[in-house]
């Protein structure tokens, strides 16, 4: 395994410097009733140790299903077939066996999910959730795990947590709930934490102090982090990088300053011109996309968003263009915008 | 909220008064069913007293036998009180089955209906029970695979064995099963009881078979209901967020999964257990049991009006009663259900 670590990646370093997570043209096709569908169609990502990277992406861009490849979890058993290679921390997740997956998940990478309403089971009271998954990977006992759920408890911010954790999930409010599915996702300090939409069931005031809780347990821990939203407000400020993704490809990815000051893709400029600016008049109608993202069972050929893009030309339909670009901004386009702060060979509109 | 102020805001914790609250509404609650039942108990009862004029016989005559003298007949009638209004008989009747007495048949050997009830309803109960046990332990595990692997080839294999055997009467699976245990295989004997208190080994040896003639019916429609329930749990969030956090495949589905999927299964037990006490006629015969349903029958074809009156009332308590148990195991099911209505 190690071995073919080594072939994929020849400049790897030494391994304090191994890279928390290394994906290489991932591949996810889910049959369907309607054929199948590229849900992934070729990522490749790199994320250091403690690195916090967004991806950003409208629904159905595949950023979910992403995720959640990485971890080798699916939501059914039904037929996915997974190419490409993930390795977590060095280990080949495609390799591993059912079994050894469990012992990874809840461990190594956690998951924090969308809808806390519902990603916590109805018929289990709140410390439950969090004891069984220590006292699965930590062998401690009953009276240890309890010990362990309330600490979990404090630490994301749950007050009362002595009364709280004998609670069932419904007597807790949506905010207060996805703080024990944080909990649930921390309880055995993994080293890598998928948020997948965090916050998107929740309010606006409860959204912003659960990125604040994940920044703060991210630093604390010192835990890599994905982000995953289809809001770049959410990610801005919070992650160090941002990847893009438009029907199951990352259109451009690049450290999150840069790619909000100096986005390429056009895609990526229309998603920041759809966040909402206060300083703008009232009563303006919101910047939105022309035209809803491309059905992947039979996505368009060429560049994908081409059908929707203002600057789409003839080559845009005919060729699709390779990710790519100067100093780690990365972006698959024949015509970037912002292209004057790209040197000659791409900067040509 | 009284209006009196405190002064000091006591540290008197939120914690007890809440409890209280709760436990109050769950009080409250329960005694409402109370009272339902109660009024359901009424209801049944009087339907069940109200049989017996629809059933075409006359009870005296059944008595006497034909060829009656006109005045045996006018002292036979008076003496079951059959000349007094409907209403008073069920009046006496009620009065007679809430202190234990449910009368005398009405044909030789003139037992107490009561003791022959007493006879009959262990056995019953007993394959009632067991059949339901069997039903059970086949049914989850089988349920659990063909959901995990839904719309797979054991899938469709679980889903076109259930069909075959729901869709076979019972008396038939009680033939084969015979076939096959009993005459074939010699394994097990066929058309003998062996009572309880005659040691437990030989009676669940003797109970053995006819059981699982009930259980197959049972186990193939429980098993479709929990694989379809399980089939939607199996999609929702928290099923994914445990495996996320590591927990194994047996442990979702039997700690997160059955759970909340078990509401229908429960429901249709309750349905099933209520049936199953009354209505094993056709096990009963084919296995030469002395159960409810035995008494009922031969109870009903000799004209033994009171016998039928008495033994099909203790059926209908018995599935009043259990049905309401499976209302209140809701609760324990989902705890949501505990703090609104019930």
């Amino acid at each position: 395994m190690t071995q073919s670590t080594a072939q994929v990646h020849p400049a790897q370093a030494p391994v304090t410097d191994q890279p928390m997570l290394v994906v290489d043209d991932l591949r996810t096709v889910i049959q369907t009733a309607r054929g199948p569908l590229k849900a992934v169609d070729g990522v490749s990502l790199i994320l250091r140790k403690g690195e916090a990277l967004g991806i950003v992406g409208e629904s159905g861009s595949g950023k979910s299903v992403l995720g959640r490849t990485i971890m080798g979890l699916h939501r059914t058993e039904g037929p996915i077939t997974v190419t490409g290679k993930v390795l977590l921390d060095g280990i080949d997740v495609q390799a591993l066996e059912r079994k050894q997956l469990t012992e990874l998940w809840g461990s190594k990478v956690g998951m924090v999910f969308q809808d806390p309403l519902t990603a916590l089971n109805p018929v289990k009271k709140v410390g439950v959730h969090l004891t069984e998954t220590v006292r699965k990977h930590r062998g401690l006992n009953r009276a240890q795990a309890r010990e362990r759920a309330l600490e979990l408890l404090d630490l994301v911010g749950i007050p009362d947590s002595r009364r709280r954790i004998d609670q069932y999930p419904h007597e807790l409010s949506g905010g207060m709930r996805q703080r024990v599915v944080i909990a649930m996702a921390l309880a055995n300090e993994p080293e890598l934490l998928i948020a997948d939409e965090p916050t998107t069931a929740l309010d606006v005031t409860v959204q912003r102090q659960i990125l604040d809780l994940l920044d703060r347990l991210r630093a604390e821990l010192g835990m890599a982090l994905i982000l995953i939203s289809h809001n770049l407000g959410v990610v801005a400020g919070r992650t160090d990088r941002v990847a893009v993704m438009y029907a199951g490809r990352v259109v451009e990815t690049a450290d999150a300053r840069s790619l909000f000051t100096q986005p390429h893709h056009p895609y990526a400029e229309a998603l920041l011109a759809a966040i909402p600016d206060l300083d703008e008049p009232p009563h303006l109608r919101l910047a939105a996309i022309d035209g809803s993202p491309p059905d992947m069972s039979a996505p368009p050929p060429g560049c994908r968003f081409a059908p929707r893009c203002r600057y789409a030309q003839d080559d845009c339909v005919a060729v699709a263009p390779v990710l790519d670009g100067p100093g780690g901004h990365l972006f698959a386009c024949h015509h970037p915008v912002n292209a004057g702060s790209l040197p000659d060979e791409r900067g040509e509109r | 909220m009284s209006t009196t102020v405190e002064p000091a805001p006591a540290p008197a914790p939120p914690r007890p008064k809440l409890r209280r609250r709760r436990t109050d509404g769950r009080l409250r609650g329960i005694l409402g069913r109370l009272v339902e039942l109660v009024l359901v108990l009424l209801v049944v009862s009087f339907g069940t007293f109200a049989l017996v004029s629809l059933m075409d016989v006359d009870p005296a005559v059944s008595i006497l036998g034909e060829g009656y003298a006109a005045e045996d007949y006018e002292k036979v009638r008076e003496e079951l009180g059959l000349n007094d209004p409907m209403i008073v008989r069920y009046f006496d009747w009620l009065g007679g089955a809430l202190t234990g007495d449910l009368g005398q048949s009405v044909v030789p050997p003139y037992h107490d209906v009561v003791d022959r009830i007493l006879a009959a309803l262990p056995v019953s109960v007993e394959l009632a029970a067991l059949g339901m046990g069997m039903a059970l332990l086949f049914s989850i595990p089988l349920a659990m695979w063909s959901a995990y692997h839904a719309g797979g080839r054991i899938d469709r294999f679980v889903s076109a064995g259930t069909f075959a055997v729901l869709s076979l009467p019972s008396f038939l699976v009680g033939l084969l099963v015979i076939l096959v245990f009993s005459n074939t295989l010699g394994w097990f004997p066929r058309a003998e009881w062996s009572r309880l208190s005659e040691g437990l080994g030989d009676n669940l040896y003797h109970a053995f078979l006819p059981a699982l003639t009930i259980a197959l019916a049972e186990t193939a429609m429980f098993t479709r209901i929990l694989r379809n329930d399980l089939i939607g749990t199996l999609q929702e969030d928290f099923i994914l967020a445990a495996k996320a956090k590591g927990m194994g495949t047996v442990h979702v589905l039997f700690s997160d999964a059955l759970r909340p999927s078990s509401f229908s299964l429960i429901t249709l037990m309750g349905i099933s257990l209520g049936r199953l006490i009354g209505s094993t006629v056709i096990v009963e015969y084919l296995f030469a049991l002395p159960g409810m349903g035995t008494l009922v029958i031969g109870a009903a074809n000799t004209g033994d009006y009171v016998t039928v009156q008495g033994t099909v009332l203790v059926i209908a308590v018995i599935y009043v009663v259990t049905n309401a148990l499976i209302d209140l195991s809701y609760g324990y099911l989902d705890p949501r259900v505990r703090r609104s209505h019930v």
